[in-house]
Order: C-alpha cells, then sequence, then structure tokens
C-alpha cells in the first residue's frame, strides 16, 4: 500500500485541458495564462472542465480521483478511454498516447485494455444478466458458447449465482450493479475504470460493494481508476488520492498524507468531518525509529489503525507501542501523540496549513 | 381606368401593358357584369382591391392573371409528367405486381384456407384467446353476409402497404436519428404528407399513373401511412438512455453493433406503436383510394354514398372498423409482449 512509488506507472495524464463550449481553442491560451473558471464563463462563455491535469496512476493500484460535483471527476475519467476528446494534453497508457489514436486503435483499446462500471449502471435492459456480462466479450465477437462460461465464472465471483437467466430490472441496484462489476471483469482488462460506481447504492450495501472490490483487487491487481464525491469511500479504497476541484488538482498523494497534510482551505474543509481514528493508520503517526524504548505496553502493526490502537490501550495516554512490520520494529507510538493526531486543526497546523491559515 | 394604373404609369410601363394587351387574358366576370350593366368601377375607398393579380391585370393587360399559375402549375407538370412516368413506372412496378398479387392470393385460396390462417398468425403475434375470438366472430359475421372477398381485398391491399412502409420507413427512421441535417431536410415533407388532405394526393398521381393500375392507390396509401412509423422509429432511437449508449461505446462497440444489439431493440416498443399507427393510417386511406379504383369496402363505402344505399354504406363502414379494431389489438397486443419482455 505505502510502496506505490516504486510502481510502474500504468497510465499517465500529461498537462491535460478541457474547455467546453464553442470554440475552445481560442480560449486555451488565456487558460493556460491561468484565467479562472468564473472569469472565463463571464467573459467567454466557455466553461472550463479540466485545468492542466498531471497525474500518474500506478500499475496495480487503486487511484480515486474525488472532488464535489462540477469538480470535473467525472469528464476526467471519460477522458482515460476517450469517451471525450480533451481540448489540449496526452493521456498515455504505457507509454502510447491515447489521444492520437485512430478509431480502430481506440476501439482495440476499449475491448481489450480498459473496462468501466457506471454510477447508474447502464446495463442492456433487452438482454439477460448473463448476455450483459459477457457483453465485453461479445462485442469482440466471441461466439455465446465461450464467453458463457466466463461470464458465469464472473457472476459466481461477485455473489451473483443462478441469476444469469434474469433480466437487469429483475435486480436490485446493488445486484445489477455486481453484474456492472461482472460485465468489466470478464473483459480481463488491466485496466478498469469505475465513475461514481457505488454512489447510486444504499450506504450498506455501498460498505458491501466496497469490501467486494478490495476483495477482487488483492486477487487480480487490476489498474483501478475510480472516481467519487465519498472521502469516506475514497479514503478506504485510495492507494493514490487525487483532489480536484473547479477542474484542477488541488493535491495528490497517499491518503495518509493528504489527511496529515492538508495543502489547501478546501481539502481541510473536506477531511474536517471524517472519522480520523478509523482511517490513519499507525504508521503516519509513529516516531521512526528501530530503537525500542522503555515501558513498552506491547506491539501494534505498522498498518493498523487508531481505533484499533485505543481500543488496545483502553484509553490510556500514557503508553508507549512498538510498531511492528514484516515481525521487525520500524518505529515507536506514543499515544499522546496518536491523540494530538485526531484533532484535525492541529495536524494541520504542522503541516502546509499552517502557512495558508 | 382600373385602380392600379398608376402603379404602371410611374413605372413607365404603359407601352409595355398596351403592347401586350393584345393577348389579354378573357375578360373576368366582375369587369362583365360591370360592362354590361354600363358602370364604371366603383372608386369608394371602401372598395379598394387588394394588388392581387387580378387587380393589376386590369389595370395592365400584359400583366398575368392569377390564374394563370395554377395554369402554369399544371402546364409545367404535364410537360415533365412524361419524363417523371419513364422513371417512376419501372420503379413503381413491383407495387402493381404485389398488390395484384396478393389480391389474387387471398380471393383464389379457399376461406377454409385463409380464416385458419389468419387465425393462427393473430395467436402467433398476440397469443391472446380473448382477441383470437374476437377476430374469429368478426371474420366470420363479415363472411356470413357475404362480405368476405371485399374485406379481405381490404386487408390484402393493407398488408402489402403496411409491409412496404416499414419496410421503407424504418430505414428512412434510422437515418434520421443519424443526422440532424436528414431530420432536418425530412421533417417538413414529413409534415406535409401528415397534413395534406389525402383527395389532394391524388390528383398528380392520377395523372402519372393509370387509374387501372393498383400502384396509383398503392401509392397513395403509402405516402400517408409511412409517416408515423418513420417518425417514431426516429424518435425510439433518439429516445434510448444515454448511458447505456455511452456504455456501449466504452465497451467498444462499433456503429453496426451498436445500432442492431442496442438501439434497434431499445427502440422497438416505439417502432411498432409506429407500425400500428401505420396500420391504421392505411386502412383510413385504403377507402378514400376506392375513388381511384381500389377494391375491398370502400368501394362498397362509395357505392352507399354515389346511390344512397344506407345500409350498404353503414354495413361496410362497420366492416372497416371491425377490421381497424382487429388490426389494432392484434399490433398492440404484439407490442405489450415486446414491453413485457424488456420492462416486465
Amino acid at each position: 500500500m505505502n510502496t506505490s512509488s516504486d510502481k510502474k506507472t500504468k497510465i499517465a495524464i500529461r498537462e491535460l485541458y478541457k474547455i467546453f463550449g464553442a470554440d475552445p481553442e481560442s480560449v486555451l491560451p488565456l487558460v493556460k495564462d491561468g484565467m479562472s473558471k468564473a472569469e472565463l464563463m463571464e467573459n467567454h462563455r466557455h466553461v472550463l472542465g479540466l485545468n492542466n491535469i498531471n497525474v500518474d496512476i500506478k500499475e496495480g493500484d487503486i487511484t480515486v480521483m474525488m472532488g464535489l460535483s462540477g469538480s470535473g471527476k467525472s469528464t476526467l475519467i471519460r477522458h482515460i478511454n476517450r469517451l471525450i476528446e480533451p481540448t489540449a494534453g496526452r493521456v498515455e497508457l504505457d507509454g502510447t498516447d491515447i489521444v492520437e489514436m485512430n478509431e480502430k486503435e481506440l476501439r482495440h483499446l476499449r475491448r481489450e485494455e480498459m473496462s468501466m462500471v457506471f454510477q447508474h449502471f447502464a446495463l442492456l435492459p433487452h438482454r439477460t444478466v448473463l448476455e450483459n456480462a459477457g457483453m465485453a466479450l461479445d462485442v469482440r465477437g466471441v461466439p455465446r458458447a465461450e464467453f458463457e462460461s466466463e461470464a458465469n465464472k464472473w457472476l459466481d465471483r461477485v455473489g451473483l449465482q443462478g441469476v444469469g437467466d434474469q433480466y437487469p430490472h429483475q435486480l436490485s441496484g446493488g445486484m445489477q450493479q455486481r453484474v456492472g462489476i461482472a460485465r468489466a471483469l470478464s473483459s480481463n482488462s488491466p485496466v478498469m475504470l469505475m465513475d461514481e460506481a457505488f454512489s447510486a447504492l444504499d450506504p450498506l450495501i455501498r460498505t458491501d460493494m466496497q469490501d467486494l472490490l478490495l476483495d477482487l483487487q488483492e486477487e487480480l491487481q487490476k489498474t483501478v481508476v475510480f472516481i467519487s464525491h465519498d472521502l469516506d469511500e475514497a479514503l478506504k479504497l485510495a492507494d493514490h488520492l487525487v483532489i480536484l476541484n473547479q477542474g484542477h488538482v488541488v493535491q495528490q498523494g497517499e491518503p495518509q498524507e493528504i489527511l496529515m497534510k492538508p495543502n489547501d482551505p478546501y481539502i481541510v474543509d473536506f477531511i474536517s468531518d471524517i472519522n480520523r481514528a478509523r482511517v490513519l493508520r499507525v504508521r503516519s503517526v509513529m516516531e521512526e525509529t528501530t530503537q525500542r524504548p522503555e515501558n513498552v505496553a506491547g506491539e501494534v502493526d505498522y498498518d493498523d489503525n487508531l481505533e484499533s490502537v485505543i481500543a488496545r490501550s483502553e484509553g490510556q495516554t500514557g503508553l508507549t507501542y512498538c510498531v511492528m512490520r514484516n515481525g521487525e520494529q520500524v518505529g515507536v507510538l506514543k499515544m499522546t501523540d496518536l491523540v494530538k493526531a485526531l484533532v484535525p486543526t492541529a495536524a494541520a497546523a504542522d503541516g502546509l496549513r499552517s502557512g495558508a491559515a | 381606368m382600373a385602380t392600379y394604373d398608376f402603379v404602371f404609369r410611374s413605372l413607365g410601363l404603359e407601352d409595355w401593358c398596351t403592347a401586350g394587351g393584345d393577348n389579354a387574358a378573357p375578360m373576368s366576370m366582375d369587369a362583365l357584369i360591370a360592362q354590361s350593366s354600363g358602370q364604371e368601377a366603383s372608386t369608394s375607398i371602401w372598395d379598394l382591391p387588394f394588388p392581387s393579380m387580378d387587380a393589376l391585370n386590369d389595370a395592365c393587360a400584359a400583366f398575368p392573371q392569377s390564374r394563370n399559375v395554377t395554369l402554369g402549375l399544371e402546364n409545367g407538370f404535364l410537360a415533365v409528367k412524361d419524363s417523371i412516368s419513364v422513371v417512376l413506372d419501372p420503379i413503381t412496378q413491383p407495387l402493381s405486381w404485389m398488390l395484384e398479387g396478393a389480391l389474387y392470393g387471398i380471393l383464389n385460396t379457399p376461406w377454409w384456407i385463409v380464416i385458419p390462417a389468419l387465425m393462427l398468425i393473430v395467436w402467433m403475434v398476440s397469443k391472446s384467446w380473448q382477441l383470437l375470438t374476437f377476430v374469429a366472430i368478426s371474420i366470420g359475421g363479415l363472411a356470413f353476409i357475404d362480405y368476405y372477398s371485399y374485406a379481405m381485398q381490404t386487408l390484402a391491399i393493407i398488408m402489402v402497404c403496411a409491409f412496404l412502409c416499414v419496410l421503407f420507413g424504418v430505414p428512412i427512421g434510422i437515418a434520421m436519428s443519424r443526422s440532424d441535417r436528414m431530420r432536418a431536410g425530412t421533417i417538413p415533407i414529413l409534415d406535409m404528407l401528415q397534413t395534406l388532405p389525402p383527395f389532394v394526393y391524388l390528383i398528380p398521381l392520377i395523372f402519372l399513373f393509370s387509374v387501372t393500375e393498383p400502384k396509383l392507390y398503392g401509392i397513395a396509401i403509402i405516402l400517408y401511412a409511412i409517416v408515423p412509423v418513420i417518425r417514431l422509429t426516429d424518435l425510439g432511437i433518439r429516445m434510448v438512455d444515454e448511458s447505456v449508449i455511452e456504455a456501449a461505446d466504452a465497451f467498444g462497440m462499433t456503429d453496426r453493433q451498436k445500432l442492431y444489439g442496442v438501439q434497434i431493440p431499445l427502440a422497438l416498443p416505439n417502432i411498432m406503436a409506429g407500425v400500428n399507427q401505420t396500420i391504421m393510417m392505411s386502412l383510413a386511406m385504403v377507402v378514400i383510394a376506392s375513388l381511384v379504383s381500389a377494391p375491398g369496402l370502400g368501394v362498397l363505402v362509395l357505392r352507399g354514398i354515389n346511390n344512397l344505399e344506407l345500409g350498404v354504406g353503414l354495413i361496410s363502414g362497420l366492416g372497416i372498423v371491425l377490421l381497424a379494431v382487429m388490426l389494432d389489438r392484434t399490433t398492440k397486443a404484439a407490442l405489450n409482449r415486446i414491453n413485457a419482455a424488456q420492462k416486465g
């Protein structure tokens, strides 16, 4: 989880701009010179969708792009498989620029390299669940007899046994989205794009689906790009978190780091309401040292969240724990540091925010 | 002399007017009455005529009268008619053959084959016992009062025309849904076809084709009835959920895969509603088409009107109603079955 920096970059988004309007090219230089979204709308009647986006998406990671509605996150994910054409910039998959692809190459990319899961499921209502799950293979021209077993395998894997002959409208929302995920998985593409995939579901079912995704990810190690407006969801899933606002990237990095060192008031607002004890992990709060301190109350794991440590300490704040990783000590956790980290402003005060505030 | 003399005087066109005066158009009735009563046309402001072609013709004999417009159109049409016929005749000939074939087929097959065959079609399409019973009683009733052959002629004509409407209408609708320019060009034509009084179609068609040819009424029916199936195909495809289309794109479907795998199946309820409307409209037109020798129940309606045979007119009118209800219920039952398959 913490080793994303040494993974290979699967998708590189470089200087990506998207402007909506009658003549985007003409106002592009203005945007590059730093004109704001509001000003562009006011004076030139163009909507700034994406503004100089640079993101590295690592192989095997879940990269979560988060932002409120209108932040451009759905626009951004549609640039990755070019459902939307950029105004300027590059999107590279394994070093090949997607923006330069012709129709045939693009179709190959969408069929073999990427699959997508949609917020409102977007299943084909006139086809059975099984046919929907096998859609990606059907599109490639795989005969039904062959894709059926593959589709069934993935339907079973997402927990939908024996509904293959039903139609999507006969299933609940959560089950429909499972079909959507099975459809994406059965294409066996290395990249999976998920556009607010769980936003339309009930909270409980959403948690189920998040667990399912993490579970599948452990097994499959796909490159997942996940769009969300829900910070809890983003923190739960993300290996790499990208926070968007008004079409530009406000901050990106490891979720823990963003939580401990938010660099923008927008993000401070965002993270002020979450349950920090559940999200923060020991490694973000500990002091790095291999020396064993005195009066050790016990050992905690590097990736434990603070909530579990608090539970173990039974609320006592004078304790000190050894932080272990793969059986070796990597640091020391004082309960006083832990408690301090639970206060959002205190955490922000030693970060970059102290200058901004 | 006339109200608008000054126009031509001020334009200096008097010479042209008098030069053209030799071949002036015939005198209008108003002028004749005025002349015979010995009065000059009154010049009161209340009687100021609109500067129409006839009023201007009064002032200047060389100016054409309004009847020249219709006359010109007529002459123009007659002039190009032969060359149009050369092209249209062979193209539309298959329509004549189809109609003749259908009429021959349905009248020369014994009733004990035709009626069960119709029942079988109704059953396959609707899977409804009630509808089957209704159709059996209706056709049986019409046959019992010896209207069987008339009703079957009408049915055969409708089948052929509705089939051709679907054959041409659905592709036109698909083309419209894919190109906004095509749509902008087609919609005024559809509007015109739909609002032009049906009798008006017949006039140019009578000039183009011989009245004894079945294609004459065939074309009239198709022109009138093709509109709904085109419109609803276009609408149906445009109304397909955009997120489903996006998913189809995201999984790399070609345009062709999208059309046959997603758009047409999802537009099918609308297309079927269009087919239903098309059948109903061809039924309305087949009665009018009896004016130009279309056989069937319409002929009896016409006889009823011409000879004031009240009973014949009413019964054949009711026969048409029965046919309409049968066709409507059958196509709607098919539509409902499609809907059920898609939306539960």
